[in-house]
């Protein structure tokens, strides 16, 4: 354990746990759009960012990576913090205009777009955190999507921007996206992403359309488990 | 070749590499690195061999790197038995006849050298080697020695020591040089402990712009856990007019390499990664040549130099990005995914390539290690100033007389290295100011020309040491236009993992071209500003959170010029298109025409012998008139 202080607060912890992890246990509200439990920080959004103070030095750094330490002085909300916040929001909001979900996140923190910033009408709602691409590779195992190109060009995509041809059609990218950017078309016996169509399987019992077949036989292959034990719905298990 | 096991046997071959650098025959060597290549030296060297092929002449061609003064090349070096060694600078095919018939005469007549050497410097092996036997020969007197000439007068070469003076394709002369001795005093005199402690005490420090102490990032190395730990050599060069890495790499690939074995002893290494840009082809080669020399000696590979001792090195070619020559990027790159930094709040030499402990360090670190090994820290700490032991090397390009790569003891005053070794501006113009570090670095101001060149005057001032490129800009230079020149770049180079270097840098491109556009608004400048502190505290990797330093450093010691852009809609330099405008002098034009001429829009008129006019509707401000005009007679207003 060690024991550090965060927004005047002295807190304990465990050893190689984050700050913002830490902060949130003690109630402390640090906005994030690249965080999510599921998989590992990446420090892209820069949402996060707090100031520390370990010795002499005092450093702006990125709360879902920092590890906690012994006797570090965590702030959460200096003008420094929020200056990087503000220009982070600001620069999202002119990249994805239409997000409604940035517009909400942005109106809780008092930050007004910049009127300087010429908004992008090519970007969609998609601010590049990664959490789908992270999704797909490291919880899914599909590796279906990945980022291309660098700086603002980079885009999240199937290989080569074609219709996706190991996607499964689980969704995983479409859940996890924070600004409702990917999108997912599903009707009972059909799903559309990533340029394809799948085919949903109905479940052998209650005969309800729970999963893409795809994703089914994905799960087989990987698990052994044969298909016709996997062709029944959670509810009906 | 049979494997080197002791000191007779590297004595063996420094003995056949001194035969092979100091000749009993006439031996004539050609520049050959990128930047003699890029001025005509293959031609040169062709020609060459063809002339001697034709006369039959009893003549050694060899290749080597580069000097330095990139201005005068191609070069070409004539070495006769007991006679100066003579450089000809510029030299064409055309010119090669001449200088065959100079050396077959033994006379200097009509083609005159630059310079002259009358000894080689053996720095690892502290004594000079004289060329000259007896007085100057009479017809060469005339002839500067190399130590006067002002560009080399004030350098001292240690990282570069051997490029252009030893053919880079011989490993023999490298270690005639010294080469692989310090290797051999360090596996088989020196424990991993000695040699970290040797290179604490000399105090050097990083070369590819951080700074921090090698020594001690050696002793973070070889104390951190793990059994498997990588050294890693940084070549991914790739700030705009810089070339000094290219330069060793290409000139003197064995000193990387000695140093970087070194290195993998002292921390406990057996595996080891040269990362080079594929767009340095020939650093590449002749680095590949290098590791296969090495192996083939026993200089590389298992039990090297018969101590037990097991490593080796790979070449890592990168692919064209800029971040990769960030630390962490680097190694993901290495790793073979797309090269991206991550936060260092847990140091790579803790966990960094495939997890592993990792010690990086660049290209002229790794060539600086051999000759600190040989001479030891105390020489090395006597050389450069407080806190700023050796040399380093600089790549001196822009408004600059002498173009070319110089090695300085650290702590010159700048404004030796602009006015003596680079010989000051073109063209009568005024000095305006100097970028130091790459596009993450700053511009100095004239106010500053005194300055002290070192890691911490330079970082002081709003700037850096970076890896050691300096343009020069002079009065015609428009410094709101050089911020949105190094912005533009890093737009384009920022890998976009990261907000505030992704979006940030591309909005402050987008305000900066509307400033020099014309399109400036008030509030401009202070957003800026404002913008610069967020990337500075909020941006991921180092490339980004030094992204706003052009924009920063312009600011600081150039806001005029941002205000007169903004408020006034003028440029003062003259550069910016929308803001300026061209006319004639009624008193200076004397209807010559030539103007009228050149214009590619036609848009000069004008009777003979009367002053011209522009029709500003049709003028695009390409500037062809003013430079055509010999009497100075179009005003950029």
């Amino acid at each position: 354990m060690v024991s550090f202080i965060i927004d005047g607060k002295k807190v304990e912890a465990e050893a190689g746990a984050n700050v913002l992890q830490v902060a949130r246990k003690y109630g402390i509200v640090i906005p994030t759009l690249c965080c999510h439990e599921s998989v590992a920080p990446s420090g892209a959004c820069r949402l996060c960012v707090v100031e520390v103070k370990k010795g002499k030095r005092t450093r702006i750094v990125t709360s879902c990576l920092y590890p906690v330490d012994e006797g570090i002085v965590v702030e959460t909300k200096t003008d420094r913090v929020l200056n990087v916040r503000r220009l982070v929001m600001q620069l999202l909001m002119a990249r994805c205009p239409e997000s409604e979900v940035l517009k909400d996140m942005a109106k809780e923190m008092g930050i007004e777009p910049q009127p300087a910033f010429h908004p992008d009408t090519d970007k969609g709602k998609c601010v590049l955190c990664r959490l789908c691409v992270k999704a797909c590779e490291d919880v899914v195992g599909a590796s279906a999507i990945g980022l291309s190109g660098r700086g603002k060009n980079k885009k999240v995509g199937a290989p080569f921007m074609e219709d996706s041809k190991t996607c499964i059609g689980c969704g995983a990218c479409a859940y996890i996206c924070p600004t409702e950017h990917i999108i997912m078309e599903s009707t009972d016996s059909k799903r559309k992403i990533w340029g394809r169509t799948f085919k949903m399987q109905p479940c052998d019992k209650c005969g309800r359309y729970f999963a893409p077949v795809d994703q089914l036989k994905f799960i087989s292959d990987k698990t052994g488990t044969p298909m016709t034990e996997l062709a029944v719905c959670m509810s009906c298990k | 070749m049979s494997k080197i096991n002791t000191l007779e046997d590297l004595n063996k071959a420094a003995k056949r590499g001194l035969e092979s650098i100091i000749p009993s025959k006439t031996k004539v060597m050609v520049g050959m690195a990128t930047s003699g290549i890029a001025s005509g030296a293959q031609e040169v060297y062709n020609a060459l061999a063809e002339e001697i092929k034709k006369r039959k002449l009893d003549i050694i061609l060899s290749k080597t790197g580069a000097m330095g003064m990139d201005c005068i090349e191609p070069l070409v070096d004539v070495l006769q038995p007991n006679k100066p060694r003579l450089a000809y600078s510029k030299v064409t095919a055309k010119k090669v006849p001449e200088i065959i018939d100079q050396i077959v005469k033994g006379a200097v007549n009509g083609n005159k050298p630059a310079y002259r050497m009358d000894e080689e410097e053996f720095i690892c092996l502290n004594e000079n080697k004289p060329y000259l036997k007896g007085p100057v020969p009479k017809d060469l007197e005339g002839i500067p020695k190399i130590g006067d000439v002002s560009f080399y007068k004030k350098q001292m070469k240690l990282a570069t020591r051997n490029c252009g003076m030893i053919n880079y394709e011989s490993i023999d002369e490298y270690i005639a040089k010294g080469g692989y001795f310090s290797l051999l005093k360090a596996l088989t005199k020196m424990q991993p402990d000695e040699i970290i402690d040797e290179v604490i005490a000399s105090g050097l420090r990083g070369r590819g712009g951080g700074g921090f102490q090698a020594g001690i990032k050696w002793q973070t190395c070889r104390r951190a856990h793990g059994d498997i730990k990588y050294v890693i050599c940084n070549g991914d060069e790739g700030d705009p007019g810089a070339y000094m890495d290219r330069s060793v790499m290409e000139g003197d690939p064995h000193s990387v390499i000695e140093g970087m074995i070194i290195g993998a002893y002292a921390i406990g290494s057996s595996q080891g990664f040269i990362y080079v840009r594929n767009e340095y082809p020939l650093a590449v080669a002749n680095l590949q040549r290098a590791l296969d020399q090495a192996r083939e000696y026993g200089l590389l590979g298992k039990n090297i130099l018969n101590t037990g001792f097991d490593f080796d090195l790979k070449i890592g070619k990168g692919a064209g990005a800029f971040v990769c020559g960030e630390s962490t990027a680097l190694m993901t790159s290495l790793e073979g995914k797309a090269g991206e930094p991550r936060a260092k709040y847990i140091h790579t030499v803790e966990h960094g390539l495939w997890d592993r402990p990792s010690n990086l360090n660049n290209v002229e670190t790794w060539a600086n290690v051999p000759a600190i090994i040989s001479r030891g820290a105390k020489w090395f700490s006597s050389i450069g100033c407080k806190n700023n032991s050796g040399t380093k090397v600089f790549c001196l390009v822009g408004k600059i007389n002498n173009i070319g790569m110089v090695e300085v003891p650290m702590g010159i005053p700048l404004k030796e290295i602009i006015y003596e070794i680079g010989g000051g501006i073109p063209g009568g113009k005024k000095y305006k100011a100097v970028q130091t570090g790459g596009p993450s670095g700053g511009c100095l101001p004239d106010s500053l020309i005194d300055i002290s060149v070192d890691f911490d005057s330079l970082w002081d001032a709003g700037s850096m040491m970076g890896s050691g490129g300096m343009i020069v800009m002079d009065e015609t230079t428009c410094m709101v236009d050089i911020a949105r020149y190094f912005i533009d770049f890093l737009e384009f180079e920022s890998c976009g993992k990261c907000v505030p270097c992704r979006e940030g840098v591309y909005r402050m491109n987008e305000i900066l071209n509307d400033i020099c556009d014309g399109k400036g608004k008030a509030g401009d400048v202070e957003l800026l500003e404002s913008m610069s502190q967020g990337i500075v505290d909020g941006a991921l990797c180092a490339l980004g959170s030094t992204a706003a330093n052009p924009v920063l450093s312009t600011l600081k010691y150039f806001r005029d010029e941002y205000v007169a852009h903004v408020r006034d809609k003028k440029c003062p330099a003259g550069v910016c298109k929308a803001l300026i405008r061209f006319s004639v002098s009624d008193e200076k034009c004397t209807g010559c025409g030539v103007c009228l001429k050149k214009c590619p829009t036609e848009c000069i008129s004008g009777e003979k012998k009367k002053t011209h006019v522009i029709d500003q509707t049709k003028c695009i401000k390409c500037g062809v008139c003013k430079e055509s005009c010999k009497f100075d007679a179009i005003i950029v207003e």
